[in-house]
């Protein structure tokens, strides 16, 4: 059978991060080739290293039997090689002959346009994907799937040879999963090759002929459909001992702090989340990208205040609508991304720190420069922040230090709930160790902490209990002992009992 | 300190145009020329201490020329209609307020961009006041209105110090309130500021009605200095205003700048004009030496924002 596409021991690492380790793939004509693996297992990264957006540091790109070593995407597109993201990338304000019309047509900027044949074309080609959307429509006004199809179309159109599904079914109906994927075998009978990710494990079983699995930057292994069952895929994707170590120790867990009933947000895609956490508790919110982590902690926060579903403190039932009266309730949240919201990186630490807890440092609306200044002082030396100064804007420190200076601010109001979201993400491994240890001095001291994290390693190493989730609500709630990465991995997938 | 440059700068700048007056037309320095000049300058300052919040924020009002207008003869009407001039005074500052809060609530609540809420308002204001007056000026101001009823010195005198403690309160407000942080971390961060527990739309809308109730005032401080009210007052203002705080170093992005440094910005932009005059040169250039002084002054921002870009790490941008 022809071969489409090798790729060989590439390696490429992003500022200091080895994001691929050696990974090898090939593809051939004809075949629904699988991609599966964790989260941070470099998957998107071995995407776009064959789609032109970034550059192997190492290893060989063979495209078409061509040894391929100045990529660019327009150079990509040209070898046949079409990708489908999950989030389509269409120009929302025209219609859908337009976008079509954009990847296809060439010619110069100031040819004539034939309408007639641009709209003609675009029906053929949503037709041959399997769909009946009108080619004058607006592409605002498609549904996701719709505008995938769209997507699709265009591929079909560009005459792809090799095309990539990045988790093609994560917005899809059932229904509309079966159409897509009667357009895939079309596809494959003609001779294209086609690159399928998905985290649905049952989706892999009905339409791939073979299944890679990569895992922190390596290839495990690719297997045909029928040598390989489920057990085994997961058991490929996680195979690795928690090697580092955890400042993980006993602490003395009191009453529920923060319990909630049934929690639904419509807006947020988070349906009838029940969890509770204790004092002295480390609760490790576990799940894939996408499950609604984020979104319940944000509900949480008040930044997407619940439909319905109650939110217990103490026992007590509260109301929590703006992050204001969060905070009141003396819940704190380190968001994911720190850059984005965590800190101000333009203001001084100290500004930074009282931020959230500006009552605490001001009288009559009136900010107390010195106790501002002993607030900062204090948490500087507690969180060992290293900073020439506690004036010194935020944004000159390192990832490690602002991460600790976001944490801070949330210290600073003395939270009875702390929420973490992806703590140690993008930190060196010594601030690591640092925001562990303090996380587990926070949960000495009676806060309840809930933990986002991507790794399990963390999630299981840091914490009391793991509520995992899937599609927006809690597939199950693990205890540690209970906990290993196969059952995590397995109830984030979304498979029913582990 | 590198904190202070942009003040530090336009500190020499003006200082620099002084020595070359003194230097060639020491008329510049009289008494009478300076009260002039600081008192034609007055409304603009005033302004721009509302202006400078709401750049702060990342906002932006160029409805203050028409704004300034409407105050303007409202306070000649309610005088007119009987009103002690206090009253009158604070009844325009009311007007102000109303059309700060209108465009505050447009922006912050409906959220329309700034820039469109206050350039409909501008031209509404401006074109409704014309149909209403019909291009009248106000006048036979009662005698208690000109000068508050007192003599020019003291009315000056209570101008000029009002202005100074207003400007003196803002610069305050902002370094040591608790408001004042909230403005800065609305302009840097929206999002960080949200989740500080920080309410961004009600600080927006607060600068804007603030803005708008300091327009009045300067309304007011203005029609003072003269026997009768044009119905056209302020127009170009709002360039005037927003020139002078980016001049000051007041970042357009929000987040970053000072009272001090608008008030340098004014000084600045306000004696170029009669600089040139003094000097001989045709008023002509005045506008484009202004365009030429804000260009710098927004380049040098660009400048020293791509060199100081944060040294942090980059977060680990993983598959």
């Amino acid at each position: 059978m022809t071969l489409l596409l090798e790729a060989a021991a590439i390696t490429k690492s992003y500022a200091g991060v080895q994001a691929l380790k050696g990974v090898s793939f090939q593809l051939r004509a004809g075949e629904v080739h699988a991609l599966v693996g964790e989260n941070g297992a470099g998957k998107s990264t071995l995407i776009k290293i064959m789609t032109g957006a970034v550059t192997a540091d190492s290893g060989v790109l063979t495209i078409a039997g061509q040894v391929v070593t100045d990529h660019s995407p327009a150079f990509s597109r040209s070898l046949g090689i079409a990708a489908v993201y999950q989030q389509p990338a269409l120009f929302a304000d025209l219609t859908v002959a337009e976008n079509i019309a954009i990847a296809l047509e060439g010619g110069s900027l100031w040819r004539k346009v034939n309408w007639r044949t641009r709209v003609e074309q675009a029906r053929e080609l949503l037709e041959r994907a399997g769909s009946q959307i009108h080619p004058e429509r607006l592409v605002a006004t498609l549904s996701m799937p719709e505008q995938q199809i769209v997507e699709i179309a265009k591929a079909i159109g560009a005459k792809a040879k090799i095309l990539i599904l990045d988790e093609p079914t994560a917005s899809l109906e059932s229904h509309e999963v079966e159409s897509l994927f009667r357009v895939i075998a079309s596809l494959r009978e003609r001779g294209v090759g086609i690159i399928y990710i998905s985290h649905r494990l049952e989706e892999i079983a009905s339409i791939a002929d073979r299944v890679t699995v990569l895992r922190d930057g390596h290839t495990v292994d690719t297997r045909d459909r029928g040598e390989i069952d489920r057990a085994e895929l997961i058991r490929m994707m996680v195979g690795r001992e928690v090697s580092a170590i955890f400042p993980k120790r006993q602490v003395p867990i009191g009453d529920v702090v923060l319990e909630t009933r049934g929690l639904c947000c419509r807006s947020n895609g988070i349906a009838d989340v029940s969890i509770s956490v204790k004092s002295g508790e480390i609760l490790g919110l576990a799940g894939l990208v996408g499950s609604g982590r984020t979104q319940l902690a944000e509900t949480l926060f008040g930044l997407h205040p619940a439909n319905t579903g109650e939110i217990l403190l103490r026992g007590q039932r509260v109301r929590i609508q703006s992050p204001d009266q969060a905070i009141a309730a003396k819940i704190g949240y380190v968001p994911e991304d720190r850059r984005q919201h965590g800190v101000v990186l333009e203001m001084p630490i100290a500004s930074n720190t009282c931020m959230a807890s500006l009552g605490a440092v001001s009288r009559n609306w009136m900010i107390d420069g010195a106790k501002e200044r002993d607030l900062a002082r204090g948490f500087v030396e507690q969180l060992r922040i290293k900073t020439p100064s506690i004036y010194a804007p935020t944004g000159s420190l390192s990832g490690g230090n602002q991460q600790k200076v976001a944490l801070a601010r949330w210290l600073a109001i003395r939270p009875a709930v702390l929420i973490l979201d992806e703590p140690t993400q993008g930190v060196d491994v010594g601030s690591k160790a640092e925001i562990h240890g303090i996380m587990m001095d926070l949960a000495e001291q009676g806060v309840a902490i809930i933990m986002i994290s991507s790794e399990l390693p963390e999630i299981l190493g840091m914490s009391d209990r793991i509520a995992v989730m899937h599609a927006g609500r809690v597939a199950g709630v693990l205890s540690r002992e209970e906990a290993t990465q196969p059952r995590i991995l397995s109830l984030a997938l979304g498979e029913a009992a582990a | 300190m590198s904190r202070h440059r942009r003040e530090l700068a336009l500190v020499i700048a003006i200082a620099a145009i002084a020595v070359v007056l003194g230097a060639v037309a020491p008329g510049f320095f009289t008494l009478n020329n300076l009260r002039d000049l600081v008192m034609a300058n007055m409304p603009v300052l005033i302004v721009a201490l509302g202006m400078t919040l709401v750049i702060l924020t990342g906002q932006i009002d160029i409805s203050v020329g028409s704004v300034f207008a409407i105050c303007s003869v409202a306070a000649g009407v309610f005088a007119k209609a009987g009103m002690p001039t206090p009253v009158a005074g604070l009844a325009a500052a009311l007007v102000g307020t109303a059309f700060g809060a209108l465009n505050g609530a447009l922006v912050a609540y409906v959220q329309i961009p700034s820039i469109v809420v206050t350039l409909a308002v501008m031209v509404a204001l401006r074109d409704g006041l014309r149909w209403a007056t019909e291009g009248a000026w106000v006048q036979d101001l009662p005698a208690s209105f000109q000068w508050f009823g007192a003599s020019q010195l003291v009315s000056e005198g209570v101008t000029m110090l009002f202005a100074a403690a207003l400007s003196a309160l803002a610069a305050w407000g902002l370094r040591h309130l608790a408001v004042g942080r909230a403005v800065y971390a609305t302009g840097s961060n929206e999002g960080a500021a949200r989740l500080a527990g920080i309410d961004p739309k009600r600080v927006v809308f607060w600068v804007l009605a603030v803005t708008g109730g300091l327009t009045g005032c300067a309304a007011l401080f203005n029609s003072v200095r003269f026997n009768q009210i044009p119905s056209n007052a302020g127009v170009g203002m709002e360039m005037q205003v927003i020139a002078a705080v980016i001049v000051g170093g007041t970042s357009v992005n929000g987040g970053k700048g000072t009272i001090a440094g608008t008030l340098l910005g004014v000084v600045l932009l306000g004696m170029i004009g009669p600089a040139l005059t003094f000097l001989g040169i045709s008023a002509y250039w005045e506008k484009a030496i202004q365009g030429g002084i804000i260009l710098a002054a927004v380049a040098i921002d660009a400048f020293s924002a791509r060199s100081g870009r944060y040294a942090g790490s980059l977060a680990a941008h993983r598959a």
